[in-house]
C-alpha cells in the first residue's frame, strides 16, 4: 500500500443545505493505475473528484492524498473552462505562471505538452477559435503541463461526439504512458469507462459511495478492433450488471 | 468591406437623410417662421454664424463630463475592486451608493449649489450619475466569475492577488465596458442638467446655458444648434467607447464588446 495516490476511508460528504452526497465511501488509487468512476447522476462522483483535489473537504472519514501540493494534482472539468482573453499558450502556462516557475523552463514545458496533445500549430489562436474537442485538449495540456502526480478528470469528453471521443481516449491512454500520471476519470459511460480503466469503481447514489470494483486485468490488448472483442464486451456487461446491482440496492 | 459597411449603416443613414429631407420641405412649403420651427439647413448655417460661441460652450461641458467621467471611472472601479474583496465593506457602503443613485440629481444640484462654487456642483452631479452603473456593472462582473475558473486557480495555490488581477479583473472587463458606456452617457446628461441648474453662476458657461439664453431672446435656431451639438457629442462618446471595448474584447468571442 506504500505506492497509495489516493486514499479515501469512510468518507461522508454532507452539504451546508442538507444533501447527503458521500457516505461510508472507500477508494484507494495505486500509482500507475487509472480509475474510473462509473455511476448514475448525482451519486457524488464530481463531490469525490473535489475532495481529491482538496476543493471540498470531507464532513467525516478521512482523504488522504499525499502528493496534494499544487500543481501535483491537475484537474480537467467537464468543460474546457479556459480563459477566453487568453490565447492557447496562455491557457496551458497559467499553472505554470501561478507556481511563479521561470519563464524559460515555463516556455519550455509549454511547448513539449502542447506537441504531447496535438495543438502545437495553435499556440498564438485563443480558445473561441478552435473546435470543442481542440478546447479539451488545451484543457487537458494545462492540466499535464506541471507534470501531475495525480490527475482527476471529470467526464471531460461528455460533450464531444463518438468519434472525437474515440481518438481522444487513445490519445489519453498514450498520454498517460508516457508521463506516467495515475488518473482518476469520471464517466457516465459503460464503454468509455472499460476502454480507460485499469479498474473501475461502481458507484450507488443516496447516499454516494463505492459499491463494487471491477479490475481489467491482464490489461486489454489495445487495437482499433478492440471495442468489439469479446474480452472488452465481456467486462462491459460485467460492469453494466454492477451498474444495476448497484441500481437495486437504492431501491430497496 | 464596403459592401458590409453600407449594408449595416446604409438604411439608418438613409433614414436620416429622408428624415431631413422632410423636416426641410415642410418648413419650407408651409412657410414656418424659423421661431416656430427653424429648417434644417438654417440650423446649420447658425451652427456655422455662431460657432465660436457655441464650440466654447461645448468644450465647457465636455471637460466637466470627462472630469466627471475620470472621476467616476476611479471611485467606481477602486470601489468595486474593495466591494469584491471585503464583502463587509460592500454591506456598509452600498446603501449610501444606492440613495445617490435613486435620489433624481436635478433635486440635489440646487442643495450643492450652495455647499460648492458652480463648477464643482455641476460636476459633482455629473459625477454622481456616472459613478453608479459603473460601481454596479463591475461589481457584478466581478462577482460573477467562473466558478471552475476561481477552482482552478485555488487548486495550484493561487494567492488573492494573482485571483483578482489574473482572474477577476480581466473577467470582469466586458461588465466595466457596460458600466462605462452607460456612466459616460449619464455623465453627459448629468452635466448638461446641472449646467441649466447653475443657470448664470459660473463664469464659464456651458451648453445648456447657451440653451437657455436662447431661450430667453427666442433665438430657437441656436436652441437647436446647441441642441445637436450636445447630440452629435453623446453619440460620439457612445461609439468611440463601443469602438474601444471591441478593441479590447475582440479576441474573447466574435460578440466581444458589441
Ligand atoms: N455545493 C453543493 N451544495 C449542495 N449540494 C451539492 C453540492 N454539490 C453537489 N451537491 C449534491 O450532491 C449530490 C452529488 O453531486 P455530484 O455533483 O457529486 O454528483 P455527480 O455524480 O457528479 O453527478 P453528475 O453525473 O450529474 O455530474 C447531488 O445530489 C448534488 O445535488
Ligand atoms: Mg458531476
Amino acid at each position: 500500500m506504500s505506492d497509495a495516490v489516493v486514499v479515501l476511508k469512510d468518507v461522508g460528504k454532507t452539504f451546508a443545505n442538507g444533501t447527503r452526497s458521500l457516505a461510508h465511501l472507500n477508494l484507494a488509487v495505486q500509482a500507475g493505475e487509472l480509475v474510473t468512476l462509473l455511476g448514475p447522476s448525482g451519486c457524488g462522483k464530481s463531490t469525490t473528484l473535489r475532495l481529491l483535489a482538496g476543493l471540498e473537504t470531507p464532513s467525516s472519514g478521512t482523504v488522504a492524498v499525499p502528493a496534494r501540493k499544487p500543481g501535483q494534482v491537475g484537474f480537467v472539468f467537464q468543460d474546457p473552462t479556459l480563459l477566453p482573453w487568453a490565447t492557447v499558450a496562455d491557457n496551458v502556462l497559467l499553472p505554470l505562471r501561478l507556481q511563479k516557475m521561470q519563464a524559460a523552463e515555463a516556455r519550455r514545458r509549454c511547448t513539449d505538452v502542447m506537441r504531447l496533445v496535438g495543438l502545437a500549430d495553435f499556440a498564438r489562436a485563443y480558445p473561441h477559435q478552435l473546435s470543442g474537442g481542440m478546447r479539451m485538449r488545451v484543457s487537458i495540456a494545462r492540466a499535464l503541463a506541471p507534470r501531475p502526480r495525480l490527475l482527476l478528470m471529470d467526464e471531460p469528453f461528455a460533450a464531444l461526439d463518438e468519434i472525437s471521443r474515440f481518438r481522444i481516449n487513445d490519445d489519453l491512454l498514450r498520454l498517460k504512458k508516457e508521463l506516467k500520471t495515475t488518473i482518476v476519470f469520471v464517466t457516465h459511460s459503460v464503454y468509455e469507462s472499460v476502454y480507460l480503466a485499469s479498474r473501475i469503481a461502481i458507484m450507488a447514489v443516496r447516499p454516494g459511495r463505492v459499491t463494487e470494483e471491477i479490475a481489467i486485468d491482464p490489461p486489454l490488448p489495445r487495437g482499433a478492433d478492440l471495442r468489439t472483442s469479446a474480452a472488452f464486451l465481456g467486462y462491459c456487461d460485467r460492469a453494466m450488471r454492477a451498474l444495476g446491482r448497484a441500481a437495486a440496492e437504492d431501491r430497496r | 468591406m464596403i459592401g458590409r459597411l453600407s449594408a449595416r449603416y446604409g438604411p439608418p443613414a438613409a433614414a436620416f437623410a429622408v428624415f431631413l429631407l422632410a423636416w426641410e420641405a415642410v418648413v419650407r412649403l408651409a412657410r414656418l417662421p424659423p421661431y416656430v420651427l427653424p429648417a434644417p439647413s438654417l440650423v446649420a448655417t447658425t451652427l456655422i454664424a455662431d460657432r465660436a460661441t457655441l464650440f466654447a460652450s461645448l468644450w465647457v461641458t465636455l471637460r466637466t463630463t470627462f472630469a466627471a467621467l475620470g472621476l467616476a471611472i476611479v471611485g467606481g472601479s477602486l470601489l468595486a475592486i474593495l466591494f469584491s474583496q471585503w464583502k463587509w465593506l460592500e454591506r456598509a457602503l452600498l446603501p449610501f451608493a444606492v440613495v445617490l443613485q435613486v435620489t433624481p440629481i436635478i433635486a440635489i444640484a440646487p442643495l450643492l449649489l450652495i455647499y460648492l462654487p458652480a463648477w464643482g456642483a455641476v460636476l459633482s452631479c455629473a459625477f454622481f450619475v456616472a459613478f453608479f452603473p459603473i460601481l454596479a456593472n463591475f461589481s457584478l462582473g466581478l462577482a460573477s466569475t467562473d466558478r471552475n475558473l476561481l477552482d482552478l486557480f485555488a487548486l495550484y495555490g493561487a494567492s488573492r492577488r494573482q485571483t483578482l488581477v489574473m482572474l477577476r479583473l480581466p473577467a470582469a472587463l466586458p461588465y466595466f465596458f457596460a458600466g462605462l458606456r452607460i456612466g459616460a452617457g449619464l455623465a453627459l446628461i448629468g452635466a448638461v442638467a446641472a449646467e441649466l441648474a447653475a443657470g448664470a453662476s459660473g463664469q464659464e458657461t456651458g451648453l445648456a446655458f447657451r440653451i437657455v439664453e436662447a431661450g430667453y431672446r427666442l433665438d430657437i435656431p441656436r436652441m437647436f444648434a446647441a441642441l445637436v451639438l450636445i447630440s452629435l457629442a453623446g453619440i460620439a462618446i457612445y461609439f468611440s467607447l463601443s469602438a474601444l471595448a471591441h478593441l479590447v474584447l475582440r479576441h474573447w468571442h466574435e460578440s466581444g464588446g458589441v
